[in-house]
């Protein structure tokens, strides 16, 4: 590869840094970009966590005077675009990234400098949003932006909305750039006999995401450029005093938001899948059904969107139809539920961190997919249309569901990264706290809503009588937080104290753990040749006459260890590069120059152009 | 593909990566113009105040410069054609046509826009105007991007830098310049053919 470096000019000649920041800054190796992914994401989460204390230090008393209405409406804004774009999607890239290389065999992503244009963008877009608190004021029309009252003269006036339309268009432009990735990763990029059937439950729910995100992202993407030419450019798309529709937004909009809850809540069911069999030494039950039913979850993600408009006045034929959808859609979702109690039942169960948060996500989404099912019955819907109801709905399936799996797909798999497993006592400590904290948070807005205490408002007064319960949710957040606190001691401990990983710290089933923690950057110094679903479990144990596992005396994984140590000169490996990261920088510059002076925005698009063509006319050793 | 007999794609489905890529991406694109298309729809008769699309369309005009964008996909296959062949002077031939008619369709359009705006059509008059601007014009930017890579091959071949081992970059540019075509083919109908 170095003699195709020479007959080029300098300019395009490929870096080489394997340590330090430039390495960072050019890698392309998915290990590297997945804990990019997930310290930034961590980063957002703690942001978005203070946002949230913030609001419920606000809440905790009737006529809270500790922010005032302008900063509520920018604070629980930010909390959920942060919690959505760049918490949990992020998070959930993370996984993908590290993991689903070294679950199919491969050796890298199909695409590995789109994979790190995907990070800059989602960091610099991240940045963007974050930078508008600085710069007049962050977005403050909820997470879903509402147009009319998003793109009117004069309803939200300042920057913020602004900021909104382009800062999630550029994070958005990373999820779409990563949906293409790991389709074609999952697709092209599997070991030899690695069949569909046979891949892991996390591979086949990061495909389904995959797909879900390259159809919702141009949606949300064309809601966006039109809400933005709107306040940019005097565009009339949302202003009803020109006939435009005041329900456009929300069906656009909600055309990606639907499809976007499974975007965020399948790679949490995939990591349970997961961690649940290797905690129950059991093969996971049904995985046929568990795969059928996530492809299922995929599709009709997208005929259930109007339930998010039911008071929208769209008439009783709509009303009927996407109610009767929605209820459907619990059908594949209650399919998973049973499949995981399956999975553990008669199983020998191991109670470690991992496993307490698959369950705790077991035991909290369920109760969040049934107050769903609620929402689905109409009446009972407008009854609970933005009211806290509604707001305690979604945190348990999404911070209930979403986060809990993702931190039991963190302690599972952090062993994996960083090469050390992290305190048992201590993670168990922050899983009990956390489920704690979390039902005293959240619980009570359930029937804090069903008495009527609507969303969004910035104070209640005293005569409600909201106040104890208000208070009972507050010191639950902090609860939370402390929770958060007690794994972040966790991790840092465990990076110098904690015990040494080996390969498969959990007597694991799956291709990541048969190579070594941290994995070499080639990953496989042998691409596995693949027999059977839960490839390792079945290279460790074969079954007696009753069925029962009994150890394999030679384990294929031996004969590997001398050789690991090795640097296996003869891997070609992509090499990195710094136009992905040139590519990124533009974009935000082009977000900037449009909200202040256009020229900028020229400039912008130049820098991004300048990285494109660099990308495409450097030398390929991979090619 | 005969051409492709050097690219050998070692992949779990036979298909090279970048090809399913930019399938995958195509795919996206549709949701892309869909969601542009459906706006003009829901907005066509609804702008309160003209001018409205009758007034300015100029049927004629556009449909020659439609014919010009779709005699471009038939340059694009013949250069396609020609590297597979190993025919690299025709490969820069047909890659400069496609490129050129390309520009002749991006150049009507930028003379169709400013008639329009002559007539008292702009962005902010009304919802035809605001939905016609932004889906036509996200369609030109498209072809603009095409016609940047279709000028890049033409250099890159130029500079001896596209052997016929890589008229798989061709495919991927030539899968994008059709995909626009055919964006446009539903476009001139929907938008302009069928009477609102």
């Amino acid at each position: 590869m170095a003699s195709v470096a020479v007959t080029r000019p300098s300019f395009f000649r490929r870096p080489r840094a394997t340590t330090g920041l430039a390495a960072w800054l050019t890698t392309v190796d998915h290990k590297r970009i997945g804990i990019l992914y997930g310290a930034t994401a961590f980063v957002f989460f703690l942001l978005g966590g203070i946002e949230a204390l913030l609001l419920r230090i606000q809440l905790a008393q009737p006529n809270g005077a500790f922010l005032d209405a302008d900063t509520y409406n920018q604070v629980f804004t930010m909390h959920g675009l942060t919690m959505i774009f760049l918490v949990v999607m992020p998070l959930s890239s993370a996984f993908f990234n590290y993991l689903i290389p070294l679950q199919i065999g491969a050796r890298d992503v199909a695409f590995p400098r789109l994979n790190a244009f995907s990070y800059w963008v989602f960091l610099v877009g991240g940045i963007f949003l974050y930078s508008s608190f600085f710069l007049g004021g962050a977005p403050n029309g909820g997470w879903f932006g509402y147009a009319p009252l998003s793109s009117g003269e004069g309803f939200l006036p300042g920057t913020g909305m602004t900021y909104y339309s382009i800062g999630l268009q550029i994070v958005g432009v990373a999820s779409l750039a990563s949906a293409v990735n790991f389709i074609v990763t999952i697709l092209n990029e599997r070991a030899p006999g690695m069949s569909l059937m046979r891949m892991p439950v996390f591979t086949w729910m990061t495909l389904v995401v995959s797909f879900l995100l390259l159809f919702a992202m141009p949606v949300i993407a064309i809601a966006l450029f039109e809400l933005g030419f709107d306040r940019l450019f005097g565009t009339l798309f949302f202003n009803p005093a020109a006939g435009g529709d005041a329900l456009l937004w929300q069906h656009l909009f909600w055309l990606f938001g639907h499809p976007e809850v499974y975007i965020l809540i399948l790679p949490a069911m995939g990591i349970v899948s997961e961690v649940l069999p290797t905690f129950s030494r059991k093969p996971l039950f049904g995985y046929a059904a568990v795969v059928f039913s996530g492809i299922a979850i995929g599709f009709m993600g997208w005929g259930v969107w109007a339930h998010h408009m039911f008071t929208t006045g769209l008439g009783p034929v709509a009303n009927t139809a996407f109610a009767l959808s929605t209820m459907f859609i619990a059908v594949p979702t209650g399919v998973k539920i049973f499949n995981w109690l399956g999975t553990m039942w008669g199983g020998s169960i191991r109670f470690t961190s991992p496993m307490l948060f698959a369950i705790g996500f077991v035991a909290m989404f369920i109760i969040g997919g049934l107050s769903g099912v609620t929402h689905a019955i109409v009446p009972s819907d407008f009854q609970q249309q933005d009211t806290y109801y509604v707001v305690a709905h979604f945190h348990y399936v999404l911070f209930g569901g979403a986060i809990f799996g993702l931190f039991s797909g963190a302690y599972y798999w952090l062993p994996k990264v960083t090469g050390r497993v992290l305190s048992e006592g201590l993670g168990k400590l922050h899983f009990w706290l956390m489920l704690i904290g979390f039902n005293l948070t959240f619980a009570p807005m359930h029937w804090l809503g069903l008495q009527g205490m609507p969303r969004r408002y910035y104070t209640y007064p005293e005569e409600a009588g909201w106040g104890f319960w208000n208070l009972i949710e507050t010191v639950g957040s902090f609860v939370i937080a402390a929770s958060i606190l007690v794994f972040m001691v966790n991790l840092v401990r465990s990076m110098s104290r904690g015990r040494e990983a080996g390969a498969d710290p959990w007597d694991a089933r799956t291709l990541e753990w048969s190579i070594p923690s941290p994995p070499p950057h080639y990953n496989f110094a042998e691409i596995p040749d693949v027999r059977h679903r839960d490839e390792l479990w079945h290279r460790k144990y074969a079954e007696d006459e009753r069925g029962r596992p009994v150890p394999v005396v030679a384990g294929a994984e031996h004969h590997d260890e001398a050789d690991d140590e090795e640097e296996h000169p003869d891997i070609h490996m992509p090499d990195p590069s710094y136009f992905p990261l040139l590519a990124a920088l533009g974009l935000p510059v082009i977000g900037y120059g449009l909200i202040y002076f256009w020229p900028v925005a020229v400039v912008g698009g130049l820098i991004t152009l300048a990285g494109l063509f660099g990308w495409s006319l450097e030398p390929v050793a991979e090619e | 593909m005969a051409g492709d007999a050097v690219q050998v794609p070692h992949t779990a489905t036979g298909l090279d990566n970048r090809k399913l890529g930019m399938w995958a991406f195509l795919g996206s694109e549709c949701l892309f113009f869909g969601s542009l298309i459906a706006t003009y729809l829901l907005y066509r008769g609804r702008s309160v105040q003209g001018p409205f699309p009758e007034d300015v369309y100029d049927i004629p005009y556009t449909s020659v410069s439609s014919f010009v964008l779709l005699m471009s996909s038939l340059t694009m296959v013949l250069a396609l054609n020609a590297i597979q062949r190993g025919d690299h002077r025709r490969l820069r031939a047909w890659l400069l046509a496609t490129a050129l008619l390309g520009i002749t369709f991006v150049g009507g359009q930028v003379f169709e826009f400013t008639v329009f705006v002559r007539e008292g059509l702009t962005l902010s008059r009304n919802l035809f105007g605001s939905s016609f601007f932004v889906l036509t014009g996200f369609h030109g930017a498209h072809v603009t991007v095409g016609i940047l890579m279709l000028l890049t091959l033409y250099g890159m071949s130029l500079a001896g830098r596209l052997p016929s081992e890589r008229a798989l970059r061709v495919e991927l540019v030539g899968l994008y310049w059709h995909f626009v075509d055919i964006v446009w083919i539903v476009i001139f109908t929907v938008v302009y053919l069928i009477p609102s």
